[in-house]
């Protein structure tokens, strides 16, 4: 049984294309020469990258491994992530550290709006990613990308502090080959706030909606094996 | 301290109106519990807690326990000889019974001044749909607040007397009572690598007609 | 404030209500971290429940872990070897170290001293991590104790380090203390606020040092004796006047005492199997009835209660949360102060909100 991938709703894809330009031996021979040679967009990726400030926001047990991450072991200052804020206005990563419960759901959305672009989000952990140990739980959600786009995935009961700056590092891979102009779009916002992602309400068994159908989908079950 | 059989002894004597039964308990260390009628239930509570061979001040735990109705096969046999002068023949009778259901609240108590415990007492209401009253023993030991509110959210116990008995863990508009055991979760199925079971059943359900795309 | 708020130790919530800047209201909201741990329990095999405990309170897997083998032992009267009760003695109370040592650091940086002090709290915490990832395999989330005993042997090897670390323990607690507890800004902040008297505390449940500050001797290690705590010398330090400070401080003792308790157990530990030979780790099913177990955890009286039908799966899991119960009287501590008072004041409580709202 796979999981196709065309089905995907392909609405987070924010890598643009290639740059076309000098080549890489192009700016090697030039900087032998002692010509840096770069472009605007590299160096707005080379400092967005490097100065990732994630939102001091702690759900769960993954939490306080994000925490031991910042401190003196781990040191994600290496990175030039340490300076958490703990206002979303100011901050560019949301680092989802945990069980999201539904009740706690709309919270995080808010938050998610309230951060300014360029903004990134991790999903830190099993619970995070797909509900993890919890998922038979009524209050749960199954997964914060059923309402928000995840950038990367760490999985993990809990990460090891090392993976979360294992995800950091994909992260900045994935930012330096962005667009500058940020990305695409939002198809997935909510109809009166432009740009915002919907709040669901609390109902009176379940979250309404239950998801964003433009941002996901049940995947669609292909079993070739069995019909 | 006093056995509970004691105990109960002694509460029966000072309150002759209350009904109290002692409810035994099986396992090894056998803490057994008395369960009090609804009515009598904060009076003796708060005999519990200042009787001075007692003094039991301190409520550690308070659990709510649902007890769903029950169809309970009995088997009687009976011995009947046959009067033309055979072999007696053993006759196996099937009684169904109802046991009722309801929702009950056990309390766990312990003293802090004289170091003794635990004296566990439990409450029952009288059915799991209507009759869902039980006095809280709140105003007695505060810390039953927070539980009592947890019951009553999860369990639908409502609680006479507590000060501010709103949900606890669930979100007010929330409607139905996650602990008790018929609780039909909502549907948010989601796909799995191996279903089995009963997550198998779900996802046929929402995948009604899969074997057409495989072909 | 919350539930998304630095100071709230997790996802707690608080409608305050202030005039000016001093609290008239305070009225807590839970829920937000959820996570139907009972319900799961009730769903699942005695033992599958064993992880699940480890996510409760997730400083302290070690001592949820042994309260819930206790309730499961004591309710199916299964005997424990006597090596492994000593390495439970000595896990619990190096998990007291961990967990009031990262209390410090906390309510430190609840004060407002940001980064230094819980930068040194962590270092230590690493260190006692680093003995329970080679015994367990597993940082923070160790699942650890069976039915019956302790799920691996610790090494004569894993017993150095542990006594290394033990012996060094005390030479980080006198740098901490130097630096922060005679610190006159920690003083000011502390003393004389959120004072709960001894009498509202029996009252209202409270449990662990919390209640201790406040002066009444109730300690479960001395009250119940569970484990083999009887044998050992250690004595229990009581606050006097109930205050945030008080609270640190009976903190800072206790771990004194812990050192004291893990030097005797790490000197007289036995050989011998850690696991009783006649446990059954597959198709558990204890005969019909009901036990509530409960032991001392870093954050007061843990307790698990369970009512067995005789299958496989408890019918009953209900989890006594300290973390919930010692919030009952917030409020009472937080009128009449400030609002930069109630955050040190929710700091010294010591809540994990995994265990709050389960």
């Amino acid at each position: 049984m796979t999981m196709s991938d065309a089905t995907r709703p392909a609405i987070n894809a924010q890598t643009s294309a290639p740059l076309s330009g000098p080549t890489d031996a192009d700016r090697d021979e030039l900087r032998r020469h002692g010509i840096l040679l770069t472009s605007i967009q590299e160096l707005a990726n080379w400092g967005r990258s490097n100065s990732v400030w994630p939102l001091q926001f702690g759900l769960a047990c993954c939490a306080i491994e994000m925490i031991a991450a910042s401190m003196a072991r781990f040191d994600i200052a290496r990175f030039g992530s340490e300076v958490f804020r703990p206002s979303p206005r100011q901050a560019d990563l949301l680092i989802v550290s945990g069980t999201v419960t539904k009740k706690m759901a709309p919270q995080v959305i808010r938050l998610w709006n309230q951060m300014p672009e360029p903004k990134y989000c991790i999903a830190m952990g099993a619970c995070a990613i797909s509900g993890g140990p919890f998922k038979q739980g009524y209050n749960v959600l199954k997964g914060i990308d059923r309402f928000i786009p995840v950038d990367v995935y760490i999985p993990g009961c809990p990460p090891r502090p090392e993976a979360l700056l294992n995800g950091l590092i994909e992260l900045q891979k994935n930012i330096r080959g962005r667009h500058i102009a940020g990305p695409a779009p939002v198809e997935a916002d909510s109809p009166t706030a432009p740009g915002e992602y919907p709040v669901p309400a609390f109902g009176e068994r379940d979250l309404e909606p239950t998801s964003n159908p433009k941002l996901w989908q049940p995947p669609v079950i292909v079993r070739p094996d069995k019909p | 301290m006093e056995t509970l059989a004691q105990i109960h002894e002694r509460l029966a004597a000072r309150f002759p109106a209350a009904t109290l039964t002692l409810v035994p308990n099986p396992a090894p260390p056998a803490q057994a519990s008395l369960l009090l009628d609804a009515a009598h239930a904060r009076e003796i509570a708060v005999f519990l807690r200042d009787d001075p061979a007692l003094r039991l001040d301190y409520c550690s735990n308070v659990t709510g326990v649902d007890w769903p109705e029950k169809e309970i096969v009995e088997t009687t046999r009976s011995v009947q000889i046959d009067p033309a002068g055979g072999p007696p023949r053993t006759i196996e009778q099937k009684t169904k019974r109802l046991q009722p259901g309801c929702l009950e609240v056990v309390y766990h108590l312990y003293s802090m001044a004289l170091k003794h415990g635990p004296v566990i007492i439990r409450l029952r209401t009288g059915n799991r749909s209507d009759q869902i009253t039980l006095p809280s023993l709140t105003p007695v030991w505060r810390s039953c607040e927070f539980q009592e509110r947890e019951i009553f959210d999860l369990f639908g116990i409502v609680f006479t007397d507590h000060p501010d008995l709103r949900r606890l863990l669930m979100w007010d508009e929330f409607t139905a009572h996650p602990m008790r055991k018929d609780y039909v979760e909502p549907d948010d199925y989601e796909w799995e690598p191996t279903p089995h079971d009963d997550v198998l059943a779900k996802a046929k359900a929402h995948y009604p007609a899969p074997a057409a795309k495989a072909e | 404030m919350g539930p998304h708020h630095p100071s709230t130790h997790g996802v707690f919530r608080m409608m305050v209500t202030l005039d000016g800047e001093t609290v008239v209201k305070l009225k807590p909201v839970f829920g937000y971290l959820h996570r139907n741990h009972e319900k799961i329990g009730e769903n699942t095999t005695y033992l599958a429940s064993m992880p699940y405990t480890d996510r409760l309170d997730y400083f302290c897997s070690m001592t949820n872990n042994w309260a819930y083998a206790l309730a499961v032992e004591q309710l199916a009267g299964l005997p424990v070897p006597e090596r492994a009760e000593y390495l439970r003695v000595i896990l619990a109370e190096l998990t007291r170290l961990l967990n009031h040592t990262c209390l410090a650091g906390f309510l430190l940086q609840d004060t407002g001293a940001s980064g230094t002090p819980l930068m040194y709290a962590f270092r230590e915490r690493e260190k006692i991590l680093d003995l329970f990832e080679s015994l367990s395999g597993s940082r923070m989330m160790c699942n650890y104790q069976r039915f019956g005993g302790c799920r691996i042997d610790a090494t004569p090897e894993w017993l150095a380090a542990a006594r290394q670390l033990v012996n060094g323990y005390n030479a980080f607690l006198d740098e901490y203390e130097e630096l922060i507890t005679g610190n006159e800004i920690l003083m000011a902040r502390t003393q004389n606020v959120g004072v709960l008297s001894p009498a509202l505390a029996v009252n209202a449940g409270i449990t662990g040092p919390m209640l201790r500050a406040s002066g009444v001797d109730y300690d479960l290690r001395k009250v119940d004796g569970y484990g083999y705590y009887p044998r050992f010398e250690f004595r229990i330090p009581l606050g006097d006047h109930g205050d945030t400070y008080d609270r640190y401080m009976v903190r800072m003792l206790e771990m004194r005492e812990s050192i004291g308790i893990l030097r005797q157990a790490l000197d007289r530990i036995p050989e011998g199997p850690v696991m009783d030979p006649k446990a059954k780790i597959r198709g558990f099913k204890p005969k019909p009835g009901e036990h509530y177990g409960r032991i001392e955890g870093p954050k007061g009286e843990i307790g698990f209660y369970l009512i067995s039908d005789g299958t496989a799966n408890p019918y009953r899991y209900r989890v006594r949360p300290p973390s919930l119960i010692n919030l009952t009287i917030l409020e009472d501590l937080c009128l009449g102060h400030t609002l930069a008072d109630a955050v040190i004041i929710l700091g010294s409580i010591d809540i994990v909100l995994g265990e709050v709202d389960r």
